[in-house]
């Protein structure tokens, strides 16, 4: 009887042991995926049905080209933003309002690849009047204006290929830059590839950008050593009035770049007094070059966008800017160069570093006046690393790319190689906390963390991997972001969410900066539009030739006109809709059967066209696309088409034959 | 007989106040609906209608309703003159100081008011009943006629009716009107102690 209890407690014993087992190696592979968020997360990240978010924020579309806007802390994804790409749900590229914003000196570019999104600044603040993005592939910056979360500028920049080191921004917005990651021939040319040293220059472009307006307007281009710029912050506070700029590829390698463009120990950091070379540009320096560039801009007006082709550039060597320009020695390969709050230090992210270095703008202006020098390249005096250096931040972890900063003193570094964020103290350069990201972060984001005034509650990961952090979706996933809270000494991460594109990088404002400026209509009686008409009794239907106009509204909920006869086989039909709603979330969309185009999606008050080749005899029905009212199936109508040489006349009617 | 001294400077301030009228909206008009979390509303005036009205037409034209153009609509025309003579009515009787006079303003008011809320009352019961019959939406037994005053669900809609700043300036006029010709009467101080009396009885 002993020995029976005893088996069996044996086998009791073994079993626990067998399913503790399991159970332990069941916890394993869960923490191999990520830390057990903290249990108070899902309140923190909770916005309950019909509560706002407390950030906007503006994230990179990536190579989608667009921007989209997400709430923090949910992570919901609010709107995407057409910027660089065409877009056939709101029309945007497609319609004959929006065709000249893609338009370049390459023709027109239905896709680019956006980068960095940057906010426009008041006093070294966002003041959610505007953000800016970068297109890298066909050189542009765009300006999109958040009253009505529209692009609403584009300029080219000529002279510059892979426009990555953009669009940051200067304390007040004086001023957007664009610093070339492939160094080219200035006056573009057909050069052997081999003659880099010679032919292939840099160029870092300053567009100005008008404080009332927000226009652009390219102001100049600095022409230096055939180097790869990669990414750029303006000064702030006592460092307001210069730019720092890091390169990579100081070997001047055409080649092979992942090896050649790998050999120094120290690339650099260019440091550009802008407000200096302001007073040389006025004093009448630089030489103004030929080039092409597009300059594109929509008024919210005539609800439409023109292209203005410019023809000259100004361009300063480093002869001409003599004493204002400046290479800092920063280990190796740098990504980021990221201003702390206080404009006292510069970060170099070195991707290929060990360390952090952090750099003293007190001590960069001494050796400065003491002409404390190493050398110089192609003119531009070198600082000595020892003579700038503050410190450096010992073993931050593998691939330190990018750094932004709390308003408690901390920095924040991605670590692409290691997977990880690590915060360290700006003052000692200590590191006082790290957390693992999933995975391979690229930027990371704080609510103004690249500016005097940091929010400092929440911190966004952009990763470059997402490999199994959701649900799979084949071999093409969805890229993904982190919400961190960092409102205590330790990181918590409380969020995964999914983004659109590649989220290179993000910004982030409080939301009341921009709600309380957010548009609901377009004023119908401000509609300057050439073909808007504000009355159905203007509706009409004109032949010019094979071209036929028609002026057609919307309302809730019909088209007027919604018969159309006397169209012809070979006739080129614009459909110039306007929404005579001045109610809130009223579009009305448009589409019509076969067309090689997109459909439209007309805001209360605008008035939009899509151009549509009539081919085939026959009928083809139109209609209302965007649910708009409870008769919405019923907003439809019809368009006939008649052979070419048909006498059926024009003929237009809504309801009652006219 | 002359009226007291009180009772002239009550009516000339009424009468002043009355001038504000020309400058505040007298009714408003609200409508809620789950689609519509930020409400519609229409403001009447005493010469014109603002507020939301194109939406509110456009929303309309479902029912049937018939479109509400305020050029059409006679009284907006004639209530500024109406309240002129109110206003005139009333200084004469701050200057004559006669009581028969007092006496004839008041009543004029008390009918103006009663007049008033008849026609609106005429012009909701219209907008309300006289529907196109070739409406898209028509439940049956439905009418649409909002409130005189206070709320009442219409379809999808609530509907608040509510004096607006001027509505509440008119109404408060009308009864101070009411009690300073009460308390200018010498049977005030009859009726009182008669009351007491026979309350003590």
């Amino acid at each position: 009887m002993a020995k029976t209890i005893q088996t069996m407690l044996v086998v009791l014993l073994l079993g626990a042991i067998f399913s503790g087992t399991v159970l332990l190696s069941g916890c394993g592979s869960k923490k191999d995926k990520g830390p057990l968020i903290e249990s108070d997360a899902p309140s923190m990240v909770y916005v309950e049905p019909g509560k706002y978010d407390e950030f906007y924020s503006f994230v990179s579309g990536g190579f989608s080209g667009q921007m989209s806007v997400y709430g923090l802390p949910s992570g919901r994804l609010f709107k995407v933003i057409p910027v660089f790409s065409q877009n056939p749900e709101n029309g945007y590229g497609y319609t004959e309002e929006t065709k000249p914003m893609l338009q370049t000196s390459k023709g027109f570019i239905p896709w680019d690849d956006s980068h960095h999104s940057e906010l426009s600044m008041k006093d070294g603040v966002p003041d959610g009047r505007w953000v800016f993005i970068n297109g890298n592939n066909t050189p542009r910056i765009a300006r999109l204006d958040l009253k009505t979360f529209k692009t609403v500028e584009i300029i080219e920049i000529p002279n510059s290929a892979g426009n990555h080191s953009s669009p940051f921004t200067t304390s007040n917005s004086e001023y957007v830059v664009a610093g070339t990651r492939f160094s080219v021939p200035v006056e573009n040319k057909d050069v052997p590839i081999s003659s880099y040293k010679e032919n292939f220059k840099g160029a870092i472009s300053f567009i100005k950008v008008d404080q009332n307006s927000g226009d652009m307007k390219l102001a100049f281009q600095l022409i230096t050593p055939p180097f790869d710029y990669d990414l750029s912050h303006a000064g702030k506070g006592p460092s307001d009035g210069w730019y720092f700029f890091s390169c990579y590829n100081t070997e001047m390698a055409h080649t092979l770049l992942e090896v050649n463009a790998s050999q120094k120990d120290k690339d650099y950091i260019l440091a550009i007094n802008w407000k200096k070379i302001e007073e040389l540009v006025a004093a009448g320096k630089g030489t103004d070059k030929a080039c092409t560039y597009y300059h594109n801009k929509f008024d919210d007006k005539t609800h439409s966008a023109t292209s203005e082709i410019l023809k000259t550039v100004k361009t300063l060597s480093p002869e001409d800017v003599k004493g204002a320009m400046f290479y800092i020695p920063c280990p190796k390969s740098p990504h980021g160069a990221d201003v702390d709050p206080t404009g006292e230090y510069i970060v170099g992210g070195g991707k290929l570093a060990s360390v952090i270095p952090v750099f003293s703008f007190t001590k960069m202006k001494k050796a400065i006046e003491g002409n404390d020098f190493e050398g110089n390249v192609e003119g531009i005096p070198v600082l000595k690393y020892d003579a700038v250096l503050s410190g450096e931040v010992q073993k931050p972890g593998l691939g330190p790319l990018h750094t932004e900063f709390d308003d408690k003193g901390f920095a924040y570094t991605s670590c692409f190689v290691s997977s990880e964020i690590v915060k360290w103290n700006v003052a000692t350069k200590e590191v006082v906390d790290r957390m693992p990201v999933y995975y391979s972060i690229g930027h990371l984001m704080i609510p103004g963390g690249d500016s005097r005034k940091p929010w400092g509650k929440y911190l966004v990961a952009l990763n470059k991997i997402t490999k199994d952090r959701f649900l799979p979706t084949g071999p093409e996933l969805t890229q993904s972001a982190q919400l961190i809270d960092i409102s205590g000494d330790k990181m918590k991460l409380i969020l995964d969410f999914p983004t659109i594109g590649e989220p290179h990088y993000a910004q982030a404002i409080p939301a009341d900066l921009v709600s309380k400026n957010s548009a609901r209509i377009y004023k119908l009686e401000e509609n300057s539009h050439p073909y808007a008409i504000k009355n159905e009794k203007d509706a009409r239907v004109e032949r010019k030739g094979t071209e036929v106009h028609v002026y057609m509204t919307a309302i809730r909920s019909h088209l007027t006109p919604d018969n159309i006869e006397g169209i012809k086989s070979g006739d080129v039909v614009y459909f110039h809709i306007t929404n005579l709603e001045q109610d809130w979330d009223t579009p009305h969309g448009f589409a019509i059967m076969g067309n090689e185009n997109s459909e439209l999606l007309i805001m209360p008050g605008e008035t939009c066209t899509i151009k549509w080749t009539a081919k085939e005899p026959g009928i083809y029905p139109f209609y209302c696309t965007d649910f708009c009212s409870a008769l919405h199936q019923e907003m439809q109508g019809y368009l006939r088409v008649s052979g070419k040489d048909s006498n059926v006349p024009v003929s237009f009617s809504t309801g009652e034959k006219k | 007989m002359n009226m007291k001294k009180t009772s002239r400077i009550s009516v000339l301030i009424i009468s002043l106040a009355l001038i504000a009228v020309y400058f505040l909206p007298v009714w408003e008009i609200e409508l809620e609906a789950p689609q519509y979390p930020e409400g519609l509303g229409m403001n009447i005036w005493i010469n014109k209608i603002t507020g939301d009205l194109n939406t509110i037409n456009g929303l309309n034209h479902y029912i049937g309703m018939k479109t509400i153009q305020p050029d059409s609509i006679k009284e907006l025309t004639l209530m500024p003159y109406i309240l002129g003579a109110l206003i005139l009515l009333g200084i004469s009787v701050v200057i004559a100081g006669r009581k028969k006079l007092l006496l004839v303003w008041v009543i004029f008011f008390m009918m103006l008011g009663i007049a008033g809320g008849v026609d609106f009352y005429l012009w909701e019961y219209d907008y309300g009943h006289n529907l196109n019959p070739e409406a898209a939406i028509k439940i049956p037994g439905m009418s649409y006629q909002p409130p005189l005053i206070g709320s009442k669900q219409l379809a999808n809609f609530t509907a608040y009716s509510i004096p607006d700043t001027g509505g509440i300036i008119l109404i408060g006029a009308g009864i101070a009107s009411l009690v300073i010709m009460l308390y200018d009467s010498r049977k005030w101080g009859r009726t009182k102690k008669r009351l007491i009396n026979k309350n003590i009885n």
